[in-house]
């Protein structure tokens, strides 16, 4: 379907965006608007309708930035265009964040009104803030016996610093409210600007893009100057690519066409674009034939900061594996990867990510959409190394590292870390960011939450850190990071070997102190898992050619099936094949088998 | 080389050609058993066995052809169950079916609790000349333990009565029981050899899965000897038979040399056999295929087939030279002297794996006797499941 739509004065249009901490309540707020407003029957309403993934709906979080055009008639008897575009909750996808908000003029604070301001809450809204954004607060789950208005009011003001007191009390659960979010949207946040209006020459942001299966590569763009029409010759500022635009439409959430957008607009475009990877975010769209004179600021490009193998657990499936991450990369361009070999895994790929939860999905996605059965190696960070010769270089694998005696020093990226907590934990965080070589920068009560800074080596976050800060505070404690700075480290390449052989993917960088412990709890742990063979084997942690921990996997003792049931050969065969079987999914290393399960088990290993 | 490798085996050391009959019923199941045996509690029809066993010699002779018989086998179940007709009736089968020398080997498994002296004599009438008993155990709790129904007076009673009777005989025990120190089974060990006449088949207990024992030791009702403790008992075992002239031919067989079971051998030899009756097994060499044979386990329904179709058949493998060459790797390394190396090339079209055997020798595991014979060490038959996946691979 196709509508006409005559231009919409930019005073009628409202762009906004919604921050929050995880589980606040975004999600079932933006479905709240949509319904509120008409964009779906309630029988197309399924629960989070933004969140298309099944990983998003499953971990309640948002991926992918999504929009949607809501009409709301308000009180003034107008109707209004509001733009909502959803934003990633995580602080892996803060750059999706940061754009999302770049395309929008106001923001919604959404805060749970009995946990009050989280991490997350924080990170979110000072981009927000970053942004130039108009807040709206939102206190949501005010139904929930354990609410607080008040007192989270108190907090916000306290914490976040603005003006809480015209907050709007909601419950997106049972639509409480929702009207008078609604109304703050049309009253309190501004509309667009256009310095140069609809007859300047076409002037649009590049906020998203996405693959789809029907349509291919869709672009979302906001229009700063100008119109977009169908059939326009456009051009990419920054790749300098040509395109005619196909299609031109908006989301209901459903698609519907139209045949262009004006100043103030959000919509999305097709234009037989390939891959995802030729559209750059944050870059500037114009026509052709009349270019707009100045491009827009753009933004940095997302730079993977967590880098770890993929293999797959069977062989075989290497080049299903290498399908799977190309389909994958075309949705994600923030995802790297290439190929890797390793001694103990086979063939898999160095991937890069955003960060820890970034892996994680894309591994789960992986697993799940395409049916793999992968083996992650232990995340690295990426380190810069600075050689005696003058040259530096970047470490993404520690298989890497170069001769030491070749090292001048090694610099590791460095974070800052919110952390809020109930004050009863504090004890046990300070505790374990005092072990990850943190450095405390600041600690403020508000009522009995305590919120905590710190300045955290990169290297020590990404080994299970957030799994320790939930089991600490029993999931109590929100977290949240920004990459500042590289500083020098006294840092080392801990080796595994196992029977006197280095087993690569088992080797890491290490901050000198932590080298004993970690080197004891991966001996440990492998003599659990690798079993007994008919010799015994040494297992040793190493830096250099110094043993710091060894552990003995015993020899086997007596394996000999007693009776051998009259002729019945076949039940033997049987086992004997089984156990070639088994053999496949072994690990050679010289004459060590380690069961690929050993692998996993071994890098999933916790720090105590 | 070592000293003990004195081979004096019966005969040639050729395979052989054995027949072995299955007769499936128990007068009570032992908990730790995962043998094809059945408790009835109405009478075996054993005339209509009998029946059915001579049918399916029949189509089991098309199958072989003619062939010199080097062995019988009668197990269970507990054979010695049947009577001495039906036992004559079968062995007098077998002979109108393949020629049946004069003197060959013919065994019958018989269990102390159902022995009668004239039923034995009856055995040894119709041509049973070698009784294997199942003693299992020399004390009373561990035989109660073992879900036995004699005790150790009938277990001495029925050896001196299968001594004074047939030629040839050999008992079974079950160590490595729950709680049972290397002092109390060498004291065990060493009356039991003393009762011995050339053979003992001495077997450590096994957990098989769907037996009684596997629940119970799950839940762990009792528990075995670990690694360590098996391997000691094992070892004091190798000694102790060693010393009294009854070494270990297989992993669990003992014999005076000369006396092994001819039958026993034929199948560690990997050399053809019939197998008839329920869930018997056969191997029957069709030039450069073997014929893997296993017939329906459920004697009712087993019957029921013979009846309606001249055999019981319910599998029938052919087994290709990767197959027969796995199969003669992992029943031939159970034996002392091991396989015929040329054999297993021929079959399996290469050579043991260069590094894994140096490795295996070097560690002390396997050793090779002469140019074309390979065995394990006494330290590799310790671990030879191991050691068998390690060159079948």
């Amino acid at each position: 379907m196709s509508t006409n739509s005559t231009r919409t004065p930019l005073d009628h249009i409202r762009n906004f965006s919604i921050v929050a901490h995880i589980d606040h309540g975004k999600s079932t707020l933006a479905d709240r608007l949509i319904q509120t407003c008409g964009g779906l029957a309630e029988r197309e309403m399924s629960e989070q309708v933004l969140d298309n993934m099944e990983i998003e709906k499953e971990r309640g979080i948002t991926i992918k930035a999504q929009t949607v055009r809501l009409h709301y008639q308000a009180k003034n008897g107008e109707t209004y265009i509001l733009n909502l575009i959803d934003t990633p909750g995580h602080v892996d996808f803060a750059y999706e964040v940061s754009r999302s908000l770049s395309a929008c003029e106001g923001s919604l604070l959404v805060v749970d009104a009995s946990q009050g301001v989280e991490a997350q809450t924080l990170a979110n809204v000072y981009q927000a803030i970053d942004n130039n954004h108009e807040l709206v607060t939102v206190l949501n789950k005010v139904d929930l016996p354990a609410a607080e208005p008040e007192r989270i009011k108190e907090q916000i003001e306290e914490v976040i610093g603005i003006d809480a007191s015209e907050a709007v009390l909601i419950s997106a659960k049972t639509g409480l409210g929702i009207p008078d979010v609604l109304e703050a949207i049309v009253e309190k946040l501004p509309p667009p600007k256009s310095p140069g209006g609809e007859n300047a020459p076409l002037k649009a942001l590049l906020v998203d893009s996405w693959y789809d299966t029907y349509l291919g590569v869709m672009v979302l763009v906001r229009i700063i100057d100008g119109v977009l029409t169908k059939g326009q010759q456009i051009r990419m500022m920054g790749t300098g690519a040509r395109y005619g635009v196909e299609r031109i439409g908006v989301l209901t959430p459903k698609m519907v066409n139209v045949d262009s957008l004006g100043p103030g607009e959000i919509g999305f475009i097709t234009a037989s674009i390939k891959e995802v990877a030729d559209t750059r975010v944050g870059d500037t769209i114009t026509d052709d034939r009349r270019p707009t004179a100045e491009a827009l600021p753009g933004f940095k490009p997302a730079q993977p900061v967590v880098f770890c193998g993929l293999f797959p657990v069977d062989a075989a499936d290497f080049e299903d594996l290498r399908a799977a991450m190309g389909k994958l990369r075309l949705n994600d361009a923030s995802f790297s990867f290439e190929m890797e070999s390793s001694a103990a895994l086979g063939f898999g790929f160095r991937c890069g990510f955003l960060g820890l939860l970034h892996l994680e999905i894309i591994q789960e996605r992986l697993e799940r959409e395409f049916n793999l059965d992968l083996v992650a190696t232990a995340p690295s960070v990426v380190y810069e190394i600075a050689m005696t010769d003058g040259t530096e270089r970047e470490l993404h694998n520690p298989v890497d590292m170069p001769d030491v005696v070749k090292i001048d020093h090694i610099r590791e990226p460095w974070i800052k870390a919110t952390i809020m907590t109930p004050d009863e934990y504090l004890g046990g965080i300070l505790k374990l960011c005092q072990d990850r070589r943190g450095i405390q920068t600041e600690l403020t009560y508000v009522g009995s939450r305590a919120m905590l800074t710190y300045e955290l080596p990169l290297n020590e976050v990404v080994f299970d850190f957030y799994d320790r800060l939930k089991s600490i505070s029993k999931g109590y404690a929100s977290f949240d990071y920004h990459l500042t700075d590289y500083r020098e480290g006294d840092l080392v390449k801990m080796s595994i070997l196992v029977n006197g052989d280095p087993v690569d993917a088992l080797s890491m960088l290490v901050h000198r102190s932590a080298a004993d412990r970690r080197g004891r709890a991966m001996c440990e742990k492998l003599k659990e898992l690798i079993p007994p063979h008919m010799f015994q084997i040494p297992i040793q942690a190493a830096i250099g050619g110094k043993i710091i921990a060894r552990e003995t996997v015993r020899a086997l003792r007596k394996d000999v099936t007693a009776k051998c049931y009259g002729g019945d050969a076949t039940r033997k065969r049987k086992l004997l094949d089984k156990q070639k079987e088994g053999k496949k999914r072994m690990r050679q290393f010289g004459k060590v088998e380690i069961p690929q399960e050993a692998f996993i088990a071994a890098l999933k290993m916790n720090d105590e | 080389m070592s000293e003990r490798s004195s081979l004096i085996l019966p005969d040639t050391g050729e395979p052989g050609f054995g027949l072995y009959v299955h007769w499936p019923f128990c007068a009570a199941k032992c908990p730790y058993c995962d043998f094809n045996s059945h408790v009835r509690h109405q009478p075996v029809d054993q005339a209509r066995f009998t029946a059915a066993f001579l049918r399916e010699m029949e189509h089991m002779r098309t199958l072989s052809g003619p062939r010199t018989v080097t062995s019988i086998f009668m197990g269970g179940g507990t054979p010695s169950l049947m009577a001495p007709e039906t036992v004559g009736a079968i062995l007098d089968g077998i002979a109108r079916h393949w020629h049946v020398p004069d003197g060959i080997e013919i065994t019958m498994e018989a269990n102390p609790s159902s022995v009668e002296a004239d039923r034995f004599r009856g055995y040894r009438a119709a041509g049973v000349n070698r009784l294997s008993l199942g003693v299992q155990a020399l004390n009373d709790a561990d035989l109660k333990f073992l879900g036995r129904l004699h005790d150790v007076d009938q277990a001495l009673g029925a050896i001196r009565l299968a001594r004074e009777i047939f030629p040839r005989m050999s008992f079974d025990l079950i160590y490595a029981r729950p709680g049972q120190t290397v002092d109390a089974w060498e004291a065990e060990l060493k009356q039991a050899i003393s009762y011995a006449v050339d053979h003992l088949s001495l077997y450590q207990l096994t957990i098989e899965e769907g037996t009684p024992f596997f629940g119970l030791h799950k839940a762990r009702k009792f528990t075995l000897p670990d690694g360590e403790e098996s391997a000691l008992l094992y070892e004091a075992t190798q000694e102790i038979t060693e010393a009294h002239g009854l070494p270990a031919y297989e992993v669990s067989n003992h014999a005076r040399p000369g006396a092994e079971s001819r039958h026993n051998l034929t199948y560690w030899r990997y050399g053809d056999y019939v197998g008839i009756g329920p869930g018997a097994h056969g191997r029957l060499t069709l030039g450069r295929e073997k014929l893997a044979t296993a017939t329906e386990r459920h004697p009712e329904t087993w019957l029921g087939l013979v009846e309606s179709q001249g055999h019981g058949m319910t599998d029938e493998e052919r087994l290709g030279y990767e197959e027969q060459a796995d199969e003669l790797l992992l029943m031939g390394l159970r034996l002392k002297e091991g396989i015929d190396l040329v054999r297993w090339q021929q079959l399996s079209g290469r050579e043991p794996d260069p590094d894994r055997e140096a490795f295996l020798i070097s560690h002390g595991f396997i050793e090779r006797l002469g140019n074309s014979r390979l065995r394990c060490t006494p330290s590799g038959m310790l671990i030879l499941d191991s050691v068998v996946a390690d060159l079948a691979c």
